[in-house]
């Protein structure tokens, strides 16, 4: 039985394919066999991150319409042992998702993998709910500005009300990540702290992503950006799959960097 | 200040969230009755309903016009 993960936020843009990538290597990495899923349709974007756009063949809408099986489908990572992707679908049909078809997937999925991660598409309308409906846990990512915040409150209500696991009186387990985190827009007054974000949405949290140049680098490089081991982006992501398996460890880059002589030297 | 904001929003859409589905309507009927003697706005008949342990509370809030 897979564990099903859904990396969700409401607002757009704040991280969330990112996350997927990042988090759902480090599982495999780890030894765990994960697949990531696209539930973004129409917009497909974890393949490019992931760097296996152009070994796509089949997605996500032909395994659910029985176009093609899993095993013709799936793309297996170069990099990384036990970690596969399911790309979206291209169509420009928002509906080509369909609770059942979904449900056929990630039932067969369950069998092999060990994690089934979901990265889903902005908003919180029906793509969004349909990414989050199997969840066992979900992954509020969460920049740390007044609009993302609100937006992720919302997703934890349909979370709590329209999951699969809320329908059975049962509850979503719920972790905030917080990303693109910028400690000198802190202390300025223009950015919410952590401590605020986790006072408001009162939920475990799972870490915090420093904003950092590393994840252009790596996006346009087609590697996920905990790969990048020497930034502080790809170090607090594999942190945070670190806490998911109970590892403590403490939260850094929280504060600003003090640059030490030779970093000012250099000019970094 | 948008710490403050936040908390409070949030905690008006979360509050709307978790009222029973039926509070709207009989808002809405509830505002279909006084309308039968006096003119009043949407905004001006308040339904909330608060469940704590021991009892539920209706509040019904009608502000008329002067
Ligand atoms: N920690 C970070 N530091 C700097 N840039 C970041 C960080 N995380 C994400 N970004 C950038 O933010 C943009 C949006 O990221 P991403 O595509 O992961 O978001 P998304 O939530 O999946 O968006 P969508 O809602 O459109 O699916 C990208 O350009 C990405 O490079
Ligand atoms: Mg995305």
């Amino acid at each position: 039985m897979a564990k099903i993960i859904v990396v969700t936020s409401g607002k757009g843009g704040v991280g969330k394919t990112t996350t997927s990538a990042s988090i759902g290597t480090g599982l495999a990495q780890r030894g765990h066999k994960t697949v990531i899923i696209d539930f973004d349709v129409g917009l497909r974007n974890l393949d490019l991150i992931m760097g296996c756009e152009r070994r796509v063949v089949y997605d996500f809408v032909n395994v659910i319409n029985g176009e093609s099986n899993l095993k013709q489908t799936l793309i297996k990572d170069k990099r990384v042992d036990n970690l596969y992707i399911l790309p979206a679908s291209q169509t420009r049909d928002k509906d080509a998702l369909s609770q059942e078809g979904v449900e056929k997937v990630l039932d067969e999925l369950s069998e092999d993998f060990d994690f089934i991660v979901c990265d889903s598409p902005a908003g919180i309308e029906r793509g969004a709910q349909m990414a989050l409906y199997f969840a066992d846990m979900a992954i509020v990512v969460t920049n740390p500005e007044v609009s993302s915040v609100r937006d992720s409150d919302r997703i934890l209500g349909i979370l709590q009300s329209k999951s699969r696991k809320a329908e059975k009186g049962e509850v979503v387990e719920e972790k905030l990540l917080v990303t693109r985190y910028n400690p000198e827009r802190v202390e300025e007054g223009e950015m919410l702290s952590v401590e605020d974000v986790k006072e408001i949405l009162a939920i475990e949290l799972l870490g915090v992503i420093p904003e950092s140049e590393a994840v252009l680098k790596a996006s346009n490089q087609g590697s996920p950006v905990i790969l990048d081991d020497e930034s502080n982006s790809g170090k607090a992501y594999s942190d945070a799959v670190g806490r998911l398996f109970g590892e403590e460890i403490e939260h850094r880059f929280l504060e600003i960097e003090k640059k030490g002589f030779f970093k000012r030297l250099m000019g970094a | 200040m948008a710490k403050e904001r936040l908390q409070i929003i949030v905690a008006h859409e979360r509050n709307k969230r978790e009222q029973p589905e039926y509070i709207e309507k009989m808002q809405q009927e509830i505002l279909a009755v006084i309308r039968k003697y006096v003119e009043i706005d949407d905004e001006q008949v308040k339904v909330n309903l608060d469940n704590n342990d021991e009892c539920s509370i209706l509040e019904l809030n009608v502000t008329l016009p002067e």
